[in-house]
């Protein structure tokens, strides 16, 4: 029974990682030996692909373009959340239950809706090709997210907090900042989380908007075929590297994403 | 006077929370407000905090109307039920904050939270957050916010009642010491008669909203202005029962008629309220003239040396509290007998008319 268990466990991992395992095999080999042989691991082992990744600016600078709207969206859409959602937390106001599950259905829609209506809007404005104009795009998604998330969390702290504060003498903003703020810090930790994997996941918006100056990493690496031909090899170390810094990120924050999940917020 | 409320309403939407009061406390008194849930005890002291507005009427301190004064300029401290701390200071810097907000210099900051940490028995506990705390700690930790401000105002919602049964009778018995000191004007809400007549001084009585009686809290206990009173300063609740003036008599049942005290001899014929406290009903004879009743016992209580008994009197669900063990079978009869020498009578508005003399307990 024992073993049994333990068993279905391995083959449950093995499953799972399988295709990671598949990404860092065909990431240290040639696209000689990923396209002509079939072996477990790398017969010729090679670094060619990373090194290439790390030195040609084509590469690295999807790397960079990508961190660069991604950390300015999650500044923003956490930003903006906070206010938003004391307020939905706090206040009873006119609509506000319509207007909080109205937030949550801009989620619904498929975000190739908006890159139509988008990509004029930013031609128009000239944002076009520019960080800001992904990292605003993805506020469309990330705010409500985080809204909804830092809700929850606020929610969870009783309201007797604030006017304990307000009679020790405290105003509204150094209550914020100094008490309030850092009482949800987990909830901040867990939204600002989920929008950081959130854009950088999202491929489509994010190609859209950009052509070359702010082009995403996600984008260089879709392109399968170069003018050298299939460089399979070099996608998989791409692909690999971009794993990393979600893999890190929710390290970060993994015990916070427990709390999220009792609030039943994430 | 230290607080007033003058003719003070609170509505929200279509409830009534709080109809028209007075209510004037004396400055450096210590008052009670009791009264059940939702009988409006929270949203008085919120009124008086400032938290809330009222509806209409005024809100006076110290001789000025603070109405509209916002709750940061008003000089208040108050502790909830629930244990409120800032989750993210130490515990001295959870009691030194008020001191901080105020501009006060450092040296007579860490002086003053060492006074009140020693008389909270804190010092051992003022580098811990609060998570790190027992609840009992919690709850001193906030009271000592509440205290080493010095504000004029102190206000407490039910500060014991999440504490365990120990921790409350030690921090009940140190409150009124801890207040008095400060010469702050004490406001303490609390939902049990027991309590109320242990802290003393001042108590309101509060029935859905409206205050029933204001004055001494022994003075309350003992004489009721009127059956709601009554009722809210009684655990377990006081037995109530509709009586029948007949001549001379008063009538509960055909065979449980008493004859009339000297006082009530005048009075019209026709129903009248009775209130009787349950320990006033016994199973044993023990005063002269005490009333003897059939009861149907619905449960039987014992709590070490002494027996709950709640029973039927014909209509009437009245309760026993009396001495020594008397275990009672459900549905069984039972002789009880009724002191009726210490009976409040209540006309049928349900105003006092007559209540036992003063050397009542």
């Amino acid at each position: 029974m024992k073993n049994a268990k333990l068993l279905v466990t391995l083959l449950y991992i093995l499953f799972l990682m399988l295709p990671i395992y598949w990404l860092l095999n065909m990431s240290f080999k040639t696209t000689n030996e990923i396209l002509g042989t079939f072996s477990l691991w790398p017969m010729n082992f090679t670094l060619d692909n990373y090194i290439k990744i790390f030195t040609d600016p084509t590469w690295y600078n999807g790397y960079l373009n990508s961190i660069t709207y991604v950390v300015i969206n999650t500044v923003i859409s956490v930003t903006v959340a906070l206010p938003a959602a004391y307020a939905f937390s706090r206040y009873r106001f006119l609509g506000d239950k319509h207007l909080f599950f109205w937030l949550l259905t801009n989620r619904m829609a498929p975000p190739a809706v908006f890159a139509l209506p988008f990509f004029q809007l930013y031609s128009a404005t000239g944002l076009f090709d520019t960080h800001i104009a992904v990292a605003l795009a993805h506020c469309l998604f990330n705010i409500p997210l985080a809204v909804w998330i830092l809700e929850g969390f606020m929610s969870g702290v009783p309201k007797e907090l604030d006017e304990t504060a307000y009679l020790d003498g405290y105003s509204f903003w150094r209550f914020f900042v100094k008490i309030f703020i850092p009482t949800i810090a987990a909830g901040i930790g867990v939204a600002a989380f989920f929008c950081f994997m959130y854009s950088w996941v999202e491929l489509l918006l994010a190609k859209t908007l950009t052509s070359v100056a702010a082009k995403p990493i996600a984008a260089t690496m879709t392109r399968t075929a170069s003018t050298a031909g299939y460089e399979l090899g070099l996608l998989a170390a791409a692909g690999a590297l971009t794993i990393i810094p979600g893999a890190f990120v929710i390290y970060f924050v993994r015990n916070y994403i427990a709390k999220g999940f009792a609030l039943g917020r994430v | 006077m230290a607080i007033e409320l003058k003719n003070v309403t609170r509505q929200v939407g279509a409830d009534t929370h709080i109809y028209e009061t007075n209510l004037s406390f004396d400055k450096g008194g210590f008052n009670v407000l009791l009264g059940t849930t939702l009988s409006g005890k929270t949203t008085l002291l919120r009124l008086m905090a400032g938290l809330e507005r009222p509806s209409s009427g005024e809100v006076w301190f110290d001789g000025k109307d603070v109405t509209g004064v916002p709750v940061q300029r008003r000089g208040v401290s108050m502790v909830y039920q629930q244990f409120i701390n800032y989750p993210n200071f130490t515990v001295f810097d959870n009691i030194a904050s008020p001191l901080r907000v105020a501009g006060i210099s450092h040296g007579q900051i860490s002086q003053r939270v060492e006074k009140i940490s020693e008389l909270l028995k804190l010092t051992p506990l003022l580098e811990r957050l609060p998570s790190e705390l027992s609840g009992g700690q919690q709850q001193r930790t906030a009271l000592a916010r509440a205290l080493v401000k010095n504000a004029p105002l102190v206000l407490l919602d039910e500060p014991l009642a999440n504490l365990d049964y120990k921790l409350r009778e030690e921090l009940r018995d140190e409150l009124p010491r801890l207040f008095m000191d400060t010469g702050a004007t004490v406001v303490y809400a609390t939902s049990e008669p027991l309590e109320a007549l242990m802290l003393g001084g001042y108590t309101a009585t509060l029935h859905q909203g409206r205050v029933t009686q204001y004055g001494p809290t022994p003075t309350i206990y003992r004489k009721p202005n009127n059956l709601l009173s009554a009722r809210v300063f009684s655990a377990p609740p006081i037995n109530t029962a509709t009586i029948q003036k007949e001549g001379g008599t008063f009538r509960l049942t055909d065979s449980a008629t008493w004859p009339a005290p000297d006082a009530l001899r005048q009075l019209k014929n026709g129903p009248y309220t009775i209130g009787i406290r349950p320990h006033h009903i016994s199973v044993e004879s023990h005063a002269a003239g005490a009333v003897s009743i059939n009861g149907i016992v619905q449960i039987a209580e014992i709590s070490g040396s002494e027996s709950i008994i709640h029973f039927h009197i014909e209509d009437n669900s009245w309760i026993s509290e009396c001495r020594g063990i008397h275990p009672y079978k459900v549905g069984e009869s039972a002789r009880l007998y009724l002191d009726v020498s210490r009976c409040f009578y209540f006309n049928p508005d349900g105003e006092l008319i007559a209540h036992p003399g003063a050397a009542d307990g």
